[in-house]
């Protein structure tokens, strides 16, 4: 019996083994880029220069900030509304809203340009009304356009899942202790969708922190985000490594104390963070 | 209140396809802009069939997707039973940490540190370029793993354990009772796995961008041109892959309606 149980713990020796050369090394080789010169050679001069992307680290947590908060602002309805409805147009509606991300994100993205832009079709149908051009293109609002459009899925769809499987009877039961809508709302349907959303934030809020290609696409030369200055550098040659991976290694700490507070925030331990 | 919910959930659907309807449009542009429409013409779908960077790019996209989804399925299936029969709790949760890395962490971050490895590797043995096609391979393997272990788990919870006795009971191997038992039980998840590893690498621009040196994918491509200009041959190609992909899933949720449908009236007997 002993024996049997041996073979099937060893059949994830190939994964553990797998996990430990690209999962973990990696991480050890970024911390030891961080920590030495070119040469090799113990430094903490490169963590010490990172003061002077403050301002860049500043930008790209603030508009993840935002566009986290706008993209929850309008998926949480969306996914309310969608458990209303009939259970074969919710999976359709749940299939609609996942389809885009199927497509190449560079292309939505890119997409976008041509709505945009000064001659492009939102600025030529004002035009025909009388109204503009705006400048709407290379702007701070396009950049939290672009992150809020690429992944508001991600935020649709753990809050849906999450509602669709709440408990009719605990609805029942606020309204026959007197609850109204909004109270039944913010005591009942909030707190219970909780693991939702904080699955749905973290999903939007790393990919929008860390971007390079929105900012770039979007925001012009102008707005530079921790993810262009980390690209910047990588993209200036092997003497630049060091550099870019203490950008990194800070990049990565500052994600994992969010991702540590958001969990406090839900204060349950059933794991909900994960889809 | 109902059409209002009605008129919203219509809003955020428009606003999700409006680029798409725009990317759609430009494919049939006569001209080379996207920006003014000219004409109604099919010429960049004609031209893809001769564009041999395009065609290249989708032929490694593609190998790439189905070996990294392939050989991620296997290994991590393979892990979700081994992490599973761990006694040692502790290892248990160190394993699933380590897991939870990729999927938390910035891709940016996993890129990076996954091609300094492989140019540190790469200096030790002495290669002029350590970055190409097994790299990549490697990177796409190691994000979709945690993808299939974590869609594998749950369903290896819900297999009742005594299946698996009575297998060995009724003379089963180990692994025969496996394959036999074990296996057919938990292939949804396993689909599911080997689906999400399929379309996450398909999709896959950032950690490809730092990984993949001269061996590029259609991202990687989509990227190069994006930074120069445009034409329309790339939203011809991207409508095509979105076509399919919508045909597919519609095409497979009134499958399932069907099946829901025809099996609820079956009850009803």
């Amino acid at each position: 019996m002993k024996n049997k149980s041996f073979g099937s713990r060893l059949i994830a020796a190939p994964y553990i083994v797998w996990s430990v050369i690209f999962i973990v090394v990696p991480l050890i080789i970024m911390f030891y880029f961080a920590l030495t010169n070119e040469s090799g050679v113990f430094t903490l001069a490169n963590l010490a220069s990172i003061g002077k992307y403050k301002k860049a680290f500043g930008i790209s947590v603030l508009y993840a900030a935002i566009s986290t908060l706008i993209t929850l602002l309008l998926a949480y309805p969306m996914a309310y509304f969608m458990t209303k409805l009939k259970v074969s147009s919710q999976r359709m509606l749940m299939m609609i809203v996942m389809i885009p991300m199927w497509m190449n994100f560079l292309i939505r993205t890119y997409s976008w340009i041509t709505l945009l832009a000064n001659t492009g079709i939102i600025n030529t149908f004002l035009g025909k009304l009388g109204l503009g051009p705006y400048k709407l293109m290379y702007t701070p609002g396009a950049v939290i356009l672009g992150m809020v459009y690429d992944f508001i899925p991600y935020m649709i769809l753990p809050i849906y899942s999450v509602l669709s499987k709440l408990d009719k009877s605990l609805l029942e039961a606020a309204e026959d202790l007197g609850s109204n809508g909004f109270t039944k709302f913010k005591r009942v349907i909030l707190p219970l969708s909780k693991p939702g959303i904080i699955s749905g934030v973290t999903m939007v809020f790393v990919p929008s922190v860390s971007t390079f290609y929105i900012s770039q696409k979007l925001g012009g030369n102008k707005t530079m985000l921790i993810g262009d200055v980390i690209e910047y550098f990588f993209n200036l040659g092997p003497t630049y490594y060091n550099v870019a991976s203490a950008i990194s290694l800070v990049l990565m700490v500052m994600i994992l104390i969010c991702l540590f507070v958001m969990n406090r925030f839900s204060d349950d331990d059933d794991g909900g963070v994960i889809i | 209140m109902k059409t209002l919910s009605r008129i919203y959930v219509g809003l955020i659907i428009f606003f999700l396809y409006a680029p798409v309807l725009v990317m759609i449009a430009f494919s049939f542009n006569e001209s080379s802009s996207v920006w003014v429409f000219s004409g109604f013409s099919t010429k960049w779908y004609t031209g893809l069939l001769t564009d041999t960077t395009m065609l290249t790019a989708l032929e490694h996209t593609l190998i790439i997707a189905v070996l990294s989804a392939v050989i991620a399925t296997v290994i991590g299936t393979a892990a979700a039973v081994g992490i599973l029969a761990l006694r040692n709790k502790i290892a248990q949760k160190l394993v699933m940490s380590v897991t939870q890395i990729p999927m938390m962490n910035a891709d940016i971050v996993t890129g990076i540190s996954l091609m300094l490895l492989f140019i540190f590797f790469g200096k030790l043995l002495g290669l002029n370029e350590s970055l190409g096609f097994f790299t990549v391979l490697i990177a796409h393997i190691t994000f979709n793993l945690p993808y299939v272990i974590l869609s594998v788990m749950p369903k290896l919870k819900q297999t009742d354990s005594r299946l698996r006795e009575a297998a060995l009971d009724l003379g089963c191997t180990p692994v025969q009772a496996f394959f036999k038992v074990i296996l057919p039980s938990i292939s949804t998840g396993i689909a599911t796995g080997f689906i999400m590893a399929f379309t996450l690498s398909l999709d896959d621009f950032v950690i490809s961008y730092f990984t993949c040196g001269h061996y590029q994918t259609l991202p990687i491509i989509i990227y190069n041109m994006t930074k120069k200009s445009v034409t329309p041959d790339t939203y011809a190609l991207s409508t095509i892959i979105f076509v399919v992909i919508f045909v597919l899933l519609i095409f497979y949720n009134i499958l399932q309606n069907k099946s829901e449908k025809s099996s609820k009236k079956g009850f009803g007997k």
